[in-house]
């Protein structure tokens, strides 16, 4: 019965239509989906962003230069950068505690989330926050939650706040395979289709809740075939692979924008990085953590980049030297930056 | 001036904010065709619709968590929860994430949501559905929590609540909703964290919230036939909290009685009379300070034992002629 929940996991079904869950012919998908060679380089540059501000956030706890803790998402760069260009800039994003890479797929300065990881005065939330709570409500970008499944019944309110305002734009709520576990998740998916409401929800099933195996503390997976008990649609696709999860994002948008309803989409990758800073890793092998990177989205991408002429070596390794710098620009300025005045200890609690 | 009960002038409330402001709307269960658990929102649906008086499934989780989500794109969600003790289901969503989001985002949220909520004892619905969960929310920082013992502070307070910029707990008592009063027609708002002297007097003060008002009320006319006047005082926000009118009218006393039918340990009162007691009034004290709260208890079923654990009429009359006797 485990064996058989370990096969589940590991063999993510795709979405109906999709193509299979392979890099090959990254050129023929790329002209199949619209996306010039310009947009491929930038997915790849945004990819390499998040992956290098992941490190150095993990030298600068190292160092003790970031006070509290923070949940690294590197290996998970192709969910955050596939979903990010698949929606629009001002669609609105409920994030989870391990969310660094989707607010930067969705355009948040560098340097004011470094700051905030310094718990600087020029952070996003004037170092009120800390990793687990940047926002940006200027770019819709409406927060990252610290209660595992917490965001979840607020992105249904973003919802409904759509549908009722008559807007355009559609709320992505994303959570792990932990957070699929909580009693609100049940709320949420029940609530959010039986109103119809403009909701992506993206469950980012990096195999582990902290140091639980999804496949230990799932009944039935894949996640996404819960959809089904509420009507919507479900689907789980590979999250290592960026053109397949850019193509079922954009789909799933185009579905709940179009008035059509909510869509659940389960993205199947993994964490390089511990649950946090106090994890030792006992839970998992080194060879499983090696296999995964054997599938490391960010180097697949990279070599189909090289190997379909998109990029030569050179160029790519260009672009991730400028992620480096880009980071150490932003790791500068946040160093630079004022702490927060203690004058200011009990602003922000009534408006 | 017209004259109608706890009820309507909740709905009054509602229905002129509804009109007023196209933000504002209502969820929660059983709103609609039934008018929710105690009426208070009957008939208006069929005025505004569905949409704004929108029914939910049980799901009170979401349902605070989705009028926090809906806030943060300016729109303003009054949520009902059936039964204060149904509160405890939201309290993630309530205190996690509604109560925190201005500050932890560092003061770029604003979330004006009001969670109306029916507490208290004295309908035998026994230990689930009788709770006075107030003090639980006093403690949250970033909470609003008022608590209205009259039909004109009802509306006045509830134009106030849904007009605030934070999230705002609303706590009704069931034993209240049929009661009567006159309420002003119109825009009469009464600003949160303002307290109201219900009856003047020079030889004690009671400072009772919600139910324990109109008790307390009763209670000192009785006592003003035996010569005693008290000074009775409705907080009616818990938080913010009014010291400087309890504490003026302490300087004037020199006696303090805390009222409330929340389980006595860790109540409001406490906070009451260590505010006063820590205030300039100490100097004027001629009693110490006293409380009387609900017993320690969940709330019975059996009429007798309900009665006996949260404070009569009788009960605040015997503590305001002992404070009144005491000497420090």
């Amino acid at each position: 019965m485990t064996a058989g929940r370990s096969k589940a996991r590991r063999a993510p079904v795709a979405a109906s239509g999709n193509p299979p869950g392979e890099l090959a012919g990254l050129e023929e998908r790329a002209e199949r989906l619209g996306l010039s060679r310009e947009q491929l380089l930038e997915m790849f540059s945004s990819m390499c962003v998040i992956r290098r501000f992941e490190r150095m956030a993990d030298q600068l706890y190292a160092m003790g230069k970031v006070h509290g803790t923070m949940h690294l998402s590197a290996g998970q760069e192709a969910v955050a950068v596939g979903l990010g260009r698949a929606v629009r800039p001002d669609d609105y994003l409920v994030n989870h505690h391990r969310g660094h890479g989707h607010f930067i797929a969705k355009g948040a300065d560098l340097a004011r989330m470094m700051a905030e990881f310094l718990g600087k005065d020029t952070g996003y939330c004037r170092g009120r926050g800390g990793s687990m709570h940047i926002a940006d409500f200027d770019a819709n970008n409406l927060g990252a939650n610290g209660i595992v499944g917490g965001g979840i019944p607020i992105t249904v309110g973003v919802g409904l706040a759509l549908q009722m305002l008559k807007r355009q734009q559609i709320v992505v709520g994303v959570f792990g395979d932990g957070a699929a576990n909580e009693g609100v998740f049940h709320e949420a998916m029940n609530m959010v289709a039986l109103w119809r409401l403009p909701v992506l929800f993206v469950c980012e099933n990096n195999q582990y809740g902290m140091s639980m195996d999804v496949a230990k503390a799932t009944a039935k997976l894949p996640i996404a075939q819960r959809a089904d008990a509420y009507g919507m649609p479900g689907w789980c696709i590979d999250g290592n692979d960026l053109l397949l999860v850019y193509e079922t994002m954009r789909r799933a948008a185009e579905h709940a924008r179009s008035g059509s309803g909510p869509v659940l989409v389960e993205t199947v990758t993994y964490r390089y990085f511990g649950h946090s800073k106090s994890d030792r890793n006992l839970y998992r092998t080194k060879d499983e953590i090696e296999s995964w990177k054997q599938k490391d989205p960010l180097l697949l991408l990279r070599e189909q980049l090289v190997r379909s002429g998109i990029a030569s070596e050179a160029q790519a390794e260009a672009l991730d030297q400028q992620a480096q710098s880009a980071i150490d620009q932003a790791v500068a300025f946040a160093e630079a930056s004022p702490q927060p005045d203690l004058s200011s200890l009990t602003d922000f609690v009534y408006a | 001036m017209p004259e109608m009960s706890y009820a309507e002038a909740l709905r009054s409330a509602l229905r002129e904010e509804m009109s007023r402001d196209p933000r504002v709307f209502l969820m929660g269960e059983d709103i609609g065709r039934y008018g929710g658990a105690f009426g208070v929102t009957f008939g208006l649906m069929d005025e505004f619709g569905p949409e704004r008086v929108r029914e939910t499934p049980i799901s009170e989780a979401t349902i605070v968590g989705a009028a926090l989500g809906a806030s943060l794109l300016g729109l303003r969600p009054v949520a009902e929860i059936m039964f204060m003790d149904f509160v405890l289901l939201t309290l993630d969503q309530l205190v996690n994430q509604a109560a925190k989001a201005r500050f932890m985002f560092g003061g770029k949220a604003s979330v004006p949501i009001v969670v109306r909520m029916a507490g208290g004892s004295g309908t035998g619905a026994a230990a689930q559905h009788s709770q006075s969960l107030e003090s639980l929310l006093v403690h949250i920082p970033g909470l609003k929590v008022v608590m209205p013992s009259t039909p004109a502070d009802a509306k006045g307070l509830l134009l106030s609540a849904i007009r605030d910029p934070n999230p705002v707990c609303f706590v009704e008592h069931k034993l209240l909703y049929k009661t009567q009063g006159l309420v002003r027609e119109g825009d009469c708002t009464i600003p949160l964290g303002l307290a109201d002297v219900k009856r003047d007097g020079k030889d004690a003060t009671i400072v009772a919230g919600g139910i324990m008002v109109p008790r307390a009320l009763a209670a000192a006319e009785r006592l003003a036939l035996e010569g005693i006047e008290v000074e009775v005082i409705d907080p009616r926000c818990l938080r913010p909290l009014d010291v400087d009118t309890i504490v003026r009218s302490v300087r004037k006393t020199g006696r303090l009685l805390v009222v409330h039918e929340a389980c006595q340990t860790g109540g409001w009162a406490g906070e009451v009379i260590a505010s006063v007691g820590s205030s300039e009034a100490f100097a004027y004290l001629d009693a110490p300070l006293r409380r009387l709260a609900g017993a320690d208890i969940p709330i019975p079923y059996n009429r007798n034992l309900e009665q006996a654990a949260v404070p009569q009429q009788a009960d605040i009359e015997r503590e305001a002629r002992a404070i009144v006797q005491a000497r420090i």
